[in-house]
């Protein structure tokens, strides 16, 4: 297909205007900044290389996105990277709603609503890289990218029963870190401030 | 088309991550919203992991800092000098 300048403007042009996305799911997945922005960097080349396989242009977010985790993922295994072997598939039974629920915490009318009003950017990221690399990278796959269950099970092959599992874990643990890092911060002695409207 | 069969909270709260998720077949889906359309705590319970995940899903956009933007228009750049590699 020979290139045109309209062709190159167009791709320069997607790739500007997806790169908040490319580096967010970059740092998720990658954690650290320079490793992000090699991985951001490297799935840019690629989707330039690969760019004819796009039939539909609406699309490049979605397929350029999918181009840095295969790449993420590919590294991973070529560094033998191997899923952390410990006891934690087991279904998650944490739940943060329940524990915002104790009766210690009722004298807020709406608990979970005032946790989420004060809950910070750094907070939920510091939990998210904290957590296992298996789970960590379901968990972005899942709720970060928001791709589909088989989706995942596809890119990470998988059982579609593993990626739901591997997703509840995950989320569990996320929510428990949550808790312990509210709890630390000294959630039991906070008072409401300015309670929020809610439905 | 014939109701659903009424769903307890328990099975509400098992499905609820497939429902948010949207990864429910169209029946259980229906049961799930049903339930939530008269169960007070399920819906709160919802809401908030509905919210939680919008959170988290937010946090897959990054500003951009100005030394990444250079190096991606450099990248660019060479990619239009020699669009074939």
């Amino acid at each position: 297909m020979a290139e045109t300048a309209d062709d190159r403007a167009w791709f320069e042009r997607s790739v500007l205007s997806v790169l908040p996305e490319l580096l967010g799911t970059a740092r998720r997945l990658a954690k650290h900044r320079e490793d992000a922005e090699d991985l951001a960097a490297e799935a840019i080349s690629r989707a330039w290389l690969h760019r004819d396989s796009l039939r539909e242009r609406d699309r490049f977010a979605g397929w350029i996105l999918r181009i840095l985790t295969n790449l993420f993922l590919s590294r991973r295994r070529a560094e033998g990277a191997r899923p952390e072997e410990t006891d934690l598939e087991d279904e998650a039974e944490f739940s943060l709603f329940e524990r915002l629920h104790q009766p210690f915490l009722l004298w807020w009318s709406s608990p979970e609503q005032e946790f989420l009003d004060r809950l910070l950017r750094e907070d939920l990221v510091r939990a998210i890289d904290a957590l296992p690399e298996r789970f960590r990278i379901v968990v972005v796959l899942a709720d970060v990218q928001g791709l589909a269950y088989a989706e995942i099970a596809g890119s990470l092959g998988v059982p579609i029963g593993t990626v739901r599992s591997r997703l509840a874990r995950g989320r569990a643990l996320l929510q428990q870190a949550l808790w312990e890092q509210a709890c630390d911060a000294g959630l039991r002695h906070h008072r409401s401030e300015g309670r929020p409207e809610h439905a | 088309m014939s109701d659903p069969m009424p769903i307890s909270c328990d099975e509400a709260l098992r499905l609820l991550a497939a429902y948010l998720d949207d990864e429910l077949h169209a029946g259980a889906q229906e049961g799930v919203e049903r339930h939530l359309e008269v169960c007070r705590s399920c819906f709160s319970r919802a809401e908030f992991e509905r919210r939680l995940k919008g959170e988290i899903h937010r946090l897959g956009r990054e500003e951009i800092p100005p030394s990444f933007e250079q190096r991606v228009r450099a990248l660019l750049g060479s990619f239009t000098t020699d669009p074939q590699t």
